[in-house]
């Protein structure tokens, strides 16, 4: 390579360094291009640590009592002696491990029915007309709601968290594999009938492939969701679980260990969608790439 | 044929179609929208089934789709979870082909239609052009007796579009398959079709079909010189005329 060439290419580094963005740069109109918002993950870290130096600063200035308020060494130092010693007979570990069992658990089965069923609503009009009035009905009802019903029904044993669990994610995914099944253009259809595909390969290798970016995104909605509801669930005279530990920690004005359960919940949740994101990227890479 | 429309009343989309067609031939039907092109091509292809008369086959009438007519079509019949060769290979493998066989006939299709070293390419890194390449080897590899084609080169840019023209004739020399498409462009219809079919709406009838040269041709020769060759005009320049009258008899007002 020639010396002009070197010196070419070290001003176009240079270049590069203050232009970051090229192209991007050159726009007139950013406001409402929807271009214009992509990246900005370095907000979300100033973001924490904003709210993170509000918190420490509140509770320095003790403005609020540290009974409500506690400070975050507070919640950290609660954090590691819960983790070693444990909260009430378990360790923390054993609290979130028996939490995650019962969502993984209610979340599996959830599937396992759901998928099937929602696949036979999109293809069946008797399926269908059958299941839906059913999971209309007892869908927009705040699982709360069923609390009471399902001790009467399950007793005080994991069946009833897990039975919860199953019924958030149970309806979130039947309607999400039917609007899968749905989404399949009918060329597709038409071309595999046309292929010589039998109604069960249509079934296998079309509609229930077709409907995986769907049910996929039910799924993430539905762990959200199970997630979400396993306070309500681990209210169910449970004596073990993250929920139940925020829960009876507020009984006795535990602030820090509220608060630490809550982050803790946070945490694990978003860790389970980045894992199911990454899942999706690798099993469903022609998602995004619109279709064809 | 006839079918109730949205406002109860019945339709009359299809009336008097008859023709047969031969191994030698490629037919294209052009026609405005509305005048049943599209339910004829559903009636051969098996998805709909008239309310009077028949379609046949070496004989046997047709009841349903078949592997013995396969379909291209204009957009998104593709698998885009499979690659170009899990596409291509798709007919044989439910069929219960072996895999070395499969692999064989997907190497040699990938050949006919110009994607050599595509094979493992997932399908939505293809241009719209190579996704119609795929679809064409995709049928090509069940062996059809019928290749039905629904507007393939629609949605294709105008350069693509005159490539894409190119290869449907010499597929059509090369396999000697009979081949039916329909098209919404005047050029193409005439272009590609050794015989034209025109078709009025209301109902859809046939008003008149040419014989025409080109298709022959066209393969090894320079489709812009037959494009603007006499012959070639004079005969778009009658298609044009009859689509117009039609269209002016549809909306006197114009638009």
């Amino acid at each position: 390579m020639s010396e002009a060439n070197v010196s070419k290419k070290r001003m176009f580094f240079l270049y590069r360094l203050w232009n970051t963005d090229g192209l991007a740069q050159r726009k007139t109109v950013t406001f409402g291009d929807p271009a214009a918002v992509q990246g900005g993950a370095i907000w979300g870290v100033v973001s924490v640590l904003v709210t993170a130096l509000i918190w420490q600063f509140v509770s320095m200035a003790e403005i609020v009592s540290p009974l409500f308020w506690p400070s975050p060494e507070a919640v950290w130092t609660k954090f590691v002696v819960i983790a070693t010693e444990g909260y009430k007979g378990f360790t923390l570990a054993e609290h979130l491990g028996i939490s995650l069992y019962r969502v993984l658990a209610g979340f599996g089965l959830g599937c396992l029915f759901g998928i099937p069923v929602g696949l036979g609503m999109g293809l069946n009009k008797v399926i269908k007309g059958w299941m839906d009035p059913l999971i209309e009905f007892y869908r927009p009802v705040p699982p709360l709601a069923y609390v009471p019903l399902v001790i009467i029904w399950m007793g005080i044993g994991d069946s009833g968290k897990v039975l919860l669990l199953f019924l958030a994610t149970f309806s979130i995914i039947v309607i999400s594999a039917r609007a899968g099944v749905a989404s399949v253009a009918i060329e597709k259809i038409h071309a595999a009938y046309s292929l010589g595909a039998s109604r069960w390969q249509i079934l296998r290798h079309v509609i229930l492939i077709n409907a995986l970016p769907e049910i996929f995104t039910g799924m993430r909605v539905a762990m959200g969701v199970c997630w979400g509801t396993l306070v309500a669930a681990e209210m169910v005279a449970a004596t073990s679980g993250v929920g139940w530990m925020v829960l009876n920690a507020s009984r006795y004005l535990n602030t820090d260990i509220v608060l630490m359960g809550v982050i803790l919940m946070g945490v694990v949740g978003f860790t389970i969608d980045m894992c199911m994101r990454s899942l999706e990227k690798k099993l469903i890479p022609w998602k995004s790439k619109g279709r064809s | 044929m006839t079918y109730d429309g949205s406002d109860g009343q019945p339709v009359r989309a299809l009336e008097n179609i008859n023709f047969s067609m031969s191994q030698e031939d490629i037919v294209t039907v052009l026609g405005p929208s509305g005048c049943g092109k599209s339910t004829l091509l559903n009636i051969i292809a098996g998805f709909l089934s008239p309310t009077a008369g028949h379609v046949l086959i070496d004989g046997r009438e047709i009841t349903g789709p078949g592997q013995d007519r396969g379909m291209v079509f204009q957009h998104g019949a593709l698998f885009e979870w499979l690659t170009v060769g899990e596409n291509i290979s798709f007919g044989p493998r439910m069929a219960g082909v072996e895999a070395q066989k499969c692999a064989e006939k997907v190497e040699e299709l990938l050949g006919l239609v110009g994607l050599n070293g595509f094979r493992d390419t997932p399908i939505y890194n293809l241009s719209g052009g190579m996704q119609q390449r795929v679809a064409l080897a995709r049928c090509l590899a069940n062996n059809p007796d019928v290749i039905l084609m629904d507007e393939p080169l629609g949605a294709l840019d105008a350069l693509t579009r005159e490539k894409m023209q190119t290869l449907v004739l010499k597929l059509w020399q090369e396999t000697r398959k009979m081949v039916f498409v329909i098209t919404h462009s005047v050029e193409e219809a005439i272009f590609l079709g050794s015989r034209l079919v025109v078709m009025a709406p209301r109902p859809g009838h046939i008003v008149k079909e040419f014989q025409l040269p080109f298709a022959a041709a066209g393969r090894d020769a320079n489709p812009r010189e037959i494009k603007s060759s006499r012959e070639f005009i004079a005969v778009r320049e009658e298609v044009l005329e009859m689509i117009w009258s039609m269209e002016e008899q549809l909306s006197p007002a114009g638009v």
